[in-house]
């Protein structure tokens, strides 16, 4: 049973608790079943079989932001859903990343108007920004690889 | 700090009473008495497919008022289309309704050639055919998707988005994008077909029609697909007229309605295809619909493939004053680079008049509206969207079913919210 048996014979491992967390919030990252625009079509087919996100542990959305850690805002934020994204984030529990996806949620894409934030880190902070209009599969992925070498880098002082 | 919490809950239960008062007149007085329930589904909501929001007055589990509010995706393309040139208005178009951005793109390009009278050769019209047929093969894929996973059946999702890579595959092909391709333009499209496009469309016709009928095999008799579709969401054929209901969802009602043969566009008139009816109206016949829809989309396709065999020629208008002249061309002829830069940098102007087109996406009639000013920008456009109708048909639609019953619903009349707001 636990690590003796997963390992065979390869005798004690060691490692910190800082990098076996990490290691672990990378390999299940529970994104937050939402979709704006575009590019939440892009995420879906980033989901389902020929891209398959479950082989990095992302199979699982969540419908609710309380059991979700990955907030990907696929698409272009108007000002009227604007307050909605921010209370999803607010809902979500720490410890909490957000992939901006698409160019219209990374800066206003080609919509410089009345009705479209430009970005969306106007509104909640953002660790990576996936460019593209909207991006390939694969540059998600990359966005999503990103992140999780991001995440590796976190310390324990810093845990909130 | 009981008493506090106690306190606050009622503060905010008299905030909550007071914005009742609001929804007096569209809600009914028993909701203001608390005898039914309000309850509010989205924007944030799985089966709402986007953003839409609605508010949901419920008698135990039956609905008994819906009422939509739409415009969480409001994107202002209406607006800045009018500080743009015609052609560079176009990749806003793809946006709109982003399932099936090549019929957004033939909407307003066949709008844009009513308004300049410009003709459209026939191998660009053939083109154009085999991007809209395939478009309408992607758009109701994922909406095969979305819609058995709505109702519970997860594993749809996989095999329609496998098959759709493939039509991905081939907008890539001929644009460059697997989505917002701007490949149909006023005039044409952007670029004859590549080689092995004719190898790879033959390809997917050929295992297609196979894999509509695993999806078959997956839901046609499947009882639990048939409980929660037969009989609901009926939509009589006068009340999906009276909402300006197009596409499958008019459809579904037994109307025959099909732009494609009541005013035929880009040459439908030239191929043999039928438009399948419904005979109930509920959510089982519109899925019917749709499934049939794939294989006339298939027959369509094959005619169209044979065709790009023989039919030869230009691709695009080769009116110069309103199409770009071939990029060889730049080299050897000064009145080709004149011509080149004036499209590129001015556009052209179009008369000031007003005209309205309208095509058969996948959901249906998709119109688009233009008045010029005579320069090279218009005074105004204004796209007549298939989901804003069946958005508005909703409340009707809905009245008395259950409120499991509503994804069905929302899910058979397929929407896209970007379609709807713009």
């Amino acid at each position: 049973m636990g690590v003796s048996s997963k390992l065979g014979n390869l005798g004690v491992v060691t490692t910190t608790v800082e990098q076996a967390v990490n290691w672990g919030r990378t390999g299940a990252m529970w994104p937050l079943l939402f979709g704006l625009a575009c590019c939440a079509i892009e995420y879906m087919s980033s989901q389902a079989s020929s891209y398959d996100l479950s082989r990095f542990g992302m199979e699982l959305n969540r419908a609710t932001p309380r059991q979700a850690d990955l907030l990907i805002v696929s698409g272009r934020l108007t000002r009227k859903m604007a307050p909605v994204v921010r209370q999803l984030y607010d809902q979500m529990a720490e410890p909490k990343w957000v992939i901006s996806m698409g160019d219209c949620a990374s800066c206003g894409g080609v919509y410089n108007n009345y009705a479209i934030v430009q970005g969306v880190d106007e509104i909640i902070p953002v660790d990576v920004y996936v460019a593209g209009c909207p991006p390939r599969p694969e540059q998600l992925l990359h966005g999503i690889l990103t992140l999780h070498e991001k995440v590796k880098s976190e310390r324990i002082a810093d845990w909130a | 700090m009981a008493v506090a919490t106690q306190e606050g809950s009622v503060e905010a239960q008299r905030r909550w009473e007071g914005s009742l008062d609001h929804l007096r007149g569209l809600v009914s007085e028993r909701a203001v008495t608390g005898e039914t329930m309000l309850l509010n589904m989205g924007p944030h909501h799985p089966s709402t497919h986007g953003v839409l929001r609605l508010l949901l007055e419920l008698d135990g589990e039956q609905i008994v008022t819906c009422l939509p509010d739409i415009g969480f995706l409001h994107t202002g393309i209406e607006k800045s289309i009018e500080d743009k040139s015609y052609e560079k208005a176009l990749p806003l178009t793809d946006r709109m309704d982003y399932l099936s951005p090549m019929s957004n793109n033939m909407a307003y390009a066949a709008a844009v050639e009513k308004l300049l009278d410009l003709d459209v050769p026939e191998r660009g019209q053939l083109i154009r055919v085999v991007c809209l047929e395939l478009a309408r093969c992607a758009s109701h894929l994922v909406w095969l998707g979305t819609h058995a996973i709505d109702m519970g059946a997860m594993s749809v999702l996989l095999y329609a988005f496998r098959e759709r890579e493939r039509i991905l595959g081939m907008f890539e092909m001929l644009s460059g994008q697997r989505m917002m391709g701007s490949y149909i333009r006023p005039g044409g499209v952007w670029r004859d077909v590549p080689d092995d496009f004719l190898p790879t469309l033959k390809g997917f016709l050929n295992d297609f029609p196979a894999k509509v009928d695993d999806y078959e095999a997956l839901l046609t008799q499947n009882p639990i697909w048939k409980d929660r579709a037969q009989g609901v969401g009926v939509i009589e054929p006068d009340v999906a007229l009276a909402f300006g209901m197009t596409g499958p969802a008019l459809r579904g009602s037994g109307v025959n309605w099909d732009l494609r043969k009541a005013q035929p566009y880009s040459g439908y008139e030239t191929y043999d295809f039928s438009v399948p009816l419904g005979e109930h109206g509920d959510v089982y016949d519109r899925y019917l619909i749709r499934i049939q829809e794939f294989r006339e989309s298939m027959k369509i396709l094959g005619q169209a493939a044979a065709r790009l065999e023989t039919v030869k020629g230009p691709y695009r208008s080769q009116n110069n004053k309103y199409c770009p002249p071939l990029r060889s061309e730049l080299g050897q002829s000064m009145e080709a680079v004149i011509h080149h830069f004036k499209l590129w940098t001015y556009g052209y102007d179009a008369p000031d008049d007003e005209i309205y087109s309208a095509i058969e996406s996948p959901r249906g009639e998709i119109g688009c509206y233009i008045h010029g000013t005579g320069a090279n920008k218009p005074r105004r456009v204004h796209f007549k969207t298939p989901s804003f109708m069946h958005i508005s048909a909703l409340p009707v639609v809905s009245r008395g079913y259950l409120l499991a019953d509503m994804v069905a619903i929302i899910g058979s009349v397929d929407i896209v919210l970007g379609d709807c707001d713009r």
